[in-house]
């Protein structure tokens, strides 16, 4: 697969594998629309990636649907950060692991709209006004995790604790993301990291909420190298297709 | 006591005659107790169906097989999830909190609809649930449009919209499955084998034997009797289930006029059994909408807590 559609599968998996975390909060969440805004969510984020892997299809013009790129490609194909392919421990959990990722997607999908690919600039465009809203929505669980309980504030510290070594493999260059940035379709993840460390200072500030001090971030799931946690994703994701290949849903 | 005694037949009387003038009831009307207390019951009974059927179609968000079934399941469920707070707000404007209602829930005091006691097997099972359960849900809902009671009526107008989506959709899962595979259409048939019967009897009970009908019947909070409406819904999908090939599970089942069936008996005795909690799901439903409250207990705390210091 040629880098430019290795680099549409990035971004497109990060929306698709958090996506599938969120339907799987379904019916879980605190109170009835806390359940549906987190499904609102999920929905956006799987018309992302549906749009993203649609195209990859197509441009790829080996007769794969986005469907096929969903449901028939194994783990090792998957382009997806670690971060969202982490369970949803609590809410605590579900809320970090969101903001963090709605940071991350409200500033890259801002840089992209500048992507001499116009499908990718257009995806920026169309991306941005809901990212925005998921932003808007988890700063503000944030703030109300953060500066409410002490309860809450205990274990808002242990999800953030727990989900910042995988916070920076968003901004990590791989050699994907180098050869696109170079040929002006992908962004400078530089800018997005400095901006999205702005916008956790500023939030975890009002939060009463503090950056960890250990600093060790993994990686490697741009490059299909993945947590446990996405076999077990995909296998129910993908267990209707993978067991009645012929089927038509 | 004597001067009390008048004024209530002249309230009675005035009320009958709002409902007999198809008025509708609205919250601060003078109502009687009985008529406040079946519609509490009633709707947030409603109201905890729409939100425990989530589980159900829930359970097979993460397997939907394809992008585009998982976005109208996701979309679908949201949808539920909405009628339960449209509900839940017409059952508030009767006087008792969300919170209460949930408690009387979970002490299991208040009931909903037995139906989702029934376990999603398979994909099709989804297909069989938007199809016949949203299908004799609207049946119903339809009918309750005109209910007597001004916010419920109101809410029953706007789900009544989404549930004839949820119905195609439903219908179209079973069609697409019937046109595919052997495995799909074995799944289909199998679908439809265990949710027909649960189907029906979400209608209630047969009229002869419906212990909560005739007053509500004579105040027009139920505007037509269980049979009529399970019997229209009868007549409505059998041709829908022939024109796919699939064939509904009442061997008893007899075709009296052009588009009018007669079914075979209803077996009440499991359908009691269900009300009662020994549903194959009943417990397991239950304990979830529980645990999932308990869980968020901390969350609620946090967002007043937080409310209350800005
Ligand atoms: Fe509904
Ligand atoms: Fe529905």
């Amino acid at each position: 697969m040629e880098s430019k559609l290795k680099y549409y599968l990035q971004v497109a998996d990060n929306a698709l594998i958090l996506s599938h975390r969120l339907g799987e909060y379904s019916s879980h969440g605190p109170f009835l629309e806390e359940d549906l805004a987190n499904t609102n969510v999920a929905l956006d984020l799987i018309g992302i990636a549906e749009s993203i892997l649609d195209e990859t299809g197509r441009q790829e013009g080996l007769g794969r649907t986005g469907d096929d790129l969903a449901y028939r490609r194994n783990e090792t194909e998957f382009l997806n950060c670690l971060l969202v392919e982490q369970p949803n421990t609590d809410f605590a959990f579900v809320m970090v692991r969101q903001f963090f990722t709605d940071a991350f997607h409200f500033y890259f999908f801002s840089e992209l709209t500048k992507s001499n690919d116009a499908f990718l600039s257009a995806v920026g465009y169309k991306s941005l006004k809901e990212v925005t809203y998921h932003l808007r929505r988890s700063s503000e669980w944030m703030i109300r995790l953060g500066d409410g309980t002490p309860e809450a504030n205990a274990k808002t510290t242990h999800a953030i604790q727990t989900l910042w070594k995988f916070s920076h493999e968003f901004f990590i260059e791989n050699a994907i993301d180098l050869e696109m940035k170079n040929a002006g379709i992908g962004v400078d993840l530089k800018v997005v990291e400095s901006n999205w460390m702005q916008k956790i200072r500023e939030i975890f500030y009002m939060s009463k909420l503090s950056i960890p001090e250990n600093n060790y971030q993994y990686s490697g799931g741009k490059n299909g190298v993945h947590t446990e946690n996405l076999g077990y994703i995909l296998a129910e994701m993908q267990y209707l297709p993978s067991k009645y290949p012929d089927a038509v849903w | 006591m004597n001067t009390i005694a008048p004024a209530m037949e002249e309230l009675l009387a005035a009320f009958e005659e709002k409902i007999n003038a198809e008025v509708k009831i609205e919250p601060k009307d003078w109502m009687p107790e009985e008529y406040r207390q079946h519609l509490i019951r009633q709707i947030s009974q409603h109201a905890h169906s729409e939100v425990i059927g989530m589980q159900p179609e829930g359970n097979w968000i993460s397997r939907a097989p394809s992008l585009r079934s998982k976005k109208i399941l996701l979309a679908k469920i949201q949808d539920e999830g909405g009628h339960g707070l449209y509900l839940y707000s017409a059952a508030e404007t009767l006087g008792v909190s969300r919170e209460q209602f949930i408690a009387w829930l979970h002490e299991g005091k208040a009931k909903y609809s037995s139906v989702f006691n029934y376990p999603t097997l398979n994909w099709a099972d989804v297909g069989a649930i938007g199809w016949l359960v949203d299908g004799a849900a609207i049946t119903n809902q339809v009918s309750l449009q005109r209910t007597s009671y001004g916010p419920y009526a109101r809410a029953m107008v706007r789900i009544c919209k989404e549930e004839s989506f949820h119905q195609r959709q439903g219908y179209e899962i079973m069609w697409r499955m019937m046109e595919g595979t052997k495995a799909q259409q074995q799944m289909a048939q199998d679908a439809l084998n265990r949710w027909w019967w649960p189907a029906l009897m979400m209608f209630g009970p047969h009229d002869s034997d419906s212990p909560h009908s005739s007053l509500a019947m004579k105040w027009k909070i139920k505007r037509e009797s269980n049979d009529y409406l399970r019997d229209k819904f009868i007549n409505k999908t059998i041709p829908q289930a022939e024109l796919i090939g699939l064939k509904v599970p009442d061997p008893n089942l007899q075709l009296i006029s052009e588009g009018i069936y007669k079914h075979g008996d209803i077996n009440w005795d499991e359908f009691w059994e269900v009300v009662k909690g020994n549903g194959p799901c009943n417990q397991q439903r239950l304990e979830h909408h529980i645990k999932a409250h308990k869980e968020g207990a901390w969350v609620r705390a946090t967002a007043l807590a937080s409310k209350s210091n800005n």
